[in-house]
């Protein structure tokens, strides 16, 4: 089972690749537009990236009410 | 189970991916084929987006990408195109071009076409890719108007069309129509005009005519829907939320599809399938078993895996794939099943080229692609030994090596899938080409025979026809000019639409030249395009000048300047200029002109030579030929 802590990392790393920009921290509480660059299109693709990452997939319903890295991180370890 | 939108037939990418690609900029040199062999690999989303930035940001620097071939794609996209174009840089290069991507506004189709000054226009594209479905064109619902609705429908496509022809030189792609899963009436619907399924059935129908009509392009996307499951190539919840058109699962394949058409363009269609023998023809070992225990033919459900293999193999030469065999073994042993063995679809006579001997297989494949006269980027190889492919992705990269699973009765499905051998236009001369390679053994027995070339070449008893480009040949010529490389003066390529502009042009000379001997047509395999001289109107100027490799040294060349000649004697000129431009694979023919016997009255630096012919000095050669 993976910790939050191995989570975060990994969509640390898939938004680093996504936004070409290795210098980026994420952190619970980062939220996307506190993030250079996390646009509505790289969402898109962060977005799918993530469940690409960990081989799994949301509803719409939890992709609409996300607020944070945090909520991403639950919401991956929902599906783990 | 096969899963296509997995795209099986592609290995993994390595753990050294992800820094391999970024080291890729720091390269001295041959940055285009490092990224070539890293394109190989099944990549995912984030893989496929730093693809596309690395090959992107090498462009823009000016760096060369050859042998990748440079091709400018605009997309005016229905929906949302972001994870698609990410994907696009990576299959481009699978196929052999490097793609430069300009995206127009989301769900701008009519606006952009309609504006000549649009930024996706700017770049002058080779290819512009229309990008819609279903929803774009309201076949999403039922309708109480359904002959109205298509018509509509088609009449959007056909404005579009229409638009983009202002802007001409760019070939137009279109995708067709992929039906969504779920009925209305259930079994009914096909019957009912007004269901998605007729209506999009209907619609498909109609657009291949307006492609027929306007020379566009159409990508099979219901075809290619349908093989992956319909339910998993559309995904309501990624259309919902971010209007993408496709599940991001397939987004790889829909790319590749795409970019194989591309490659196409750019003549960069393989042309020929290499197969190993022992567990990929036949099931176990000719050396070990003899002839008389390996697995093939009907009713023994391995002899059936290798059968289909088979047939597929020799459906590709019917329709003009050469076929050789590379086999690690005696010549003979290998030869024996082809000869002997009575459920062998395959026969000796099928096989262009066989090497059947103990040096590695990469040397193999070179002697192959040697022989044949092409390039080592035309050659797929099959082999059920992972480690022979690995040898052969490692040693040769430019060779297509599809992965194949354990289970040979998926080994067709893996080939077929793979989309090597994709074409934009099938002729009969296609399907005589693979024979026509296999003849050439034969015209190798009478050479042996001959005393000389010239008596040689008469035993040939040729048959060379020269003639205006017309309606009928419109779609080979444009496949030649796209797929000749070696024998190519200038290398320009045109569209089938632009061929076809030049035939409407009236002071333009047209050659297309076919031959034929007595062993096998090689249908067309010459073209000239020249105009008058824009400074000098008692010349003619050479466009284009280009010829098939398959009949070298038959002096074909001889008697296409003699036609040239004749044509631009007729038109009351009296000089004729032509160039060679070089390009990476057109060495062959740098002094082609020199021994045809034109004056070289120039050489820039970059290469290029300019040639001038006298007309009234030229005095016709005499040539091997029947009539002409």
């Amino acid at each position: 089972m993976l910790t939050d802590d191995e989570i975060l990392s990994r969509i640390t790393d898939v938004v680093r690749d996504q936004l070409d920009d290795d210098e980026i921290t994420l952190t619970q509480a980062t939220e996307a537009n506190n993030v250079d660059g996390w646009d509505s299109l790289a969402h898109v693709r962060i977005m799918i990236a993530v469940e690409e990452e960990f081989g799994v997939r949301f509803q719409t319903s939890e992709i609409t009410s996300l607020k944070n890295v945090g909520g991403l991180v639950a919401l991956v370890r929902s599906r783990l | 189970m096969f899963v296509p939108w997995h795209m099986p037939w592609l290995p993994d990418a390595p753990e050294y991916f992800r820094a391999r690609l970024k080291a890729v900029p720091a390269l001295a040199e041959g940055h285009g084929a490092a990224l070539a062999e890293l394109a190989l690999h099944r990549l995912n989303s984030t893989q496929a987006r730093t693809f596309a930035r690395t090959l992107r940001g090498l462009a823009a620097a000016g760096i060369s990408l050859a042998p990748l071939a440079p091709f400018r794609l605009a997309v005016l996209s229905s929906a949302t195109f972001d994870t698609i174009e990410d994907a696009l840089a990576a299959a481009g290069a699978r196929h052999g071009v490097a793609l430069d991507l300009t995206v127009a506004e989301y769900d701008q189709i009519i606006q952009t076409a309609f504006n000549p000054d649009a930024t996706v226009f700017a770049t002058k594209p080779d290819a512009v890719f229309v990008h819609f479905d279903h929803r774009w064109l309201a076949l999403d619902r039922f309708s109480a108007d359904p002959a109205g609705t298509v018509d509509a429908a088609l009449d959007q496509v056909a404005m579009v069309l229409r638009a983009l022809a202002e802007a001409p030189g760019a070939q137009i792609i279109m995708g067709n129509v992929a039906t969504p899963p779920g009925g209305l009436f259930g079994s009914l619907d096909q019957t009912v005009a007004g269901t998605r399924r007729a209506q999009i059935a209907a619609f498909n129908h109609g657009l291949r005519d307006l492609a027929a009509e306007s020379g566009a392009l159409v990508l099979d996307i219901a075809a290619l829907a349908e093989q992956v499951g319909t339910a998993t190539w559309f995904d309501p919840v990624m259309w919902n939320l971010y209007k993408l058109p496709i599940a991001p699962d397939c987004v790889p394949l829909f790319a590749d599809t795409v970019a194989r058409t591309i490659g196409a363009l750019r003549g960069k269609a393989r042309k020929c399938l290499v197969l190993d023998c022992d567990n990929t023809l036949w099931g176990g070992v000719i050396g070990d078993d003899g002839i008389e225990n390996i697995l093939i033919g009907s009713g023994q459900p391995e002899g059936e895996s290798f059968l289909a293999v088979q047939q597929l193999a020799l459906d590709l030469k019917k329709r003009g794939i050469i076929l050789a065999v590379c086999s690690k073994n005696f010549d003979e042993t290998a030869r024996q099943p082809f000869r002997d063995h009575a459920d062998m679809l395959l026969r000796e006579s099928d096989i262009a080229v066989f090497q059947a001997n103990w040096s590695d297989k990469a040397s193999n494949l070179e002697a192959i692609a040697a022989t044949l006269d092409i390039g080592l980027d035309s050659l797929v190889f099959l082999d059920d030994n992972s480690a022979e492919r690995a040898q052969m992705r490692a040693a040769l990269p430019m060779v297509a090596v599809p992965e194949l699973p354990a289970d040979p009765a998926y080994y067709p499905l893996y080939l077929a899938s793979a989309g090597y051998f994709e074409a934009l236009a099938y002729s009969s001369e296609d399907s005589a080409r693979a024979d026509s390679y296999v003849a050439n053994a034969q015209r190798a027995e009478i050479k042996q025979q001959s005393r000389d070339l010239g008596d040689y070449l008469r035993a040939l008893d040729m048959t060379l026809t020269a003639q205006p480009f017309d309606a009928q040949g419109r779609a080979r010529i444009a496949q030649l000019i796209n797929k000749s490389n070696q024998f190519n003066l200038t290398t320009r390529r045109y569209s089938e639409a632009d061929v076809r502009a030049v035939e409407d042009e009236t002071d333009t000379f047209t050659l297309q030249v076919r031959l034929k001997d007595k062993f096998s047509d090689f249908g067309m395999i010459g073209v000239v395009i020249a105009r008058t001289h824009p400074d000098d109107s008692d010349a003619l100027d050479v466009d284009s000048w280009l010829m098939s490799c398959r009949v070298l040294g038959r002096k074909v060349e001889e008697a296409m300047l003699q036609a040239v000649v004749e044509g631009a004697r007729r038109a009351g000129k009296s000089r004729l200029y032509a160039r060679y431009l070089p390009t990476a694979k057109n060495g062959m023919v740098r002094t082609l002109f020199d021994t045809l016997g034109l004056d070289l009255i120039g050489e820039e630096a970059d290469g290029e030579r300019r040639y001038r012919l006298d007309l009234p000095s030229y005095a016709a050669p005499a040539l091997p030929f029947a009539e002409r």
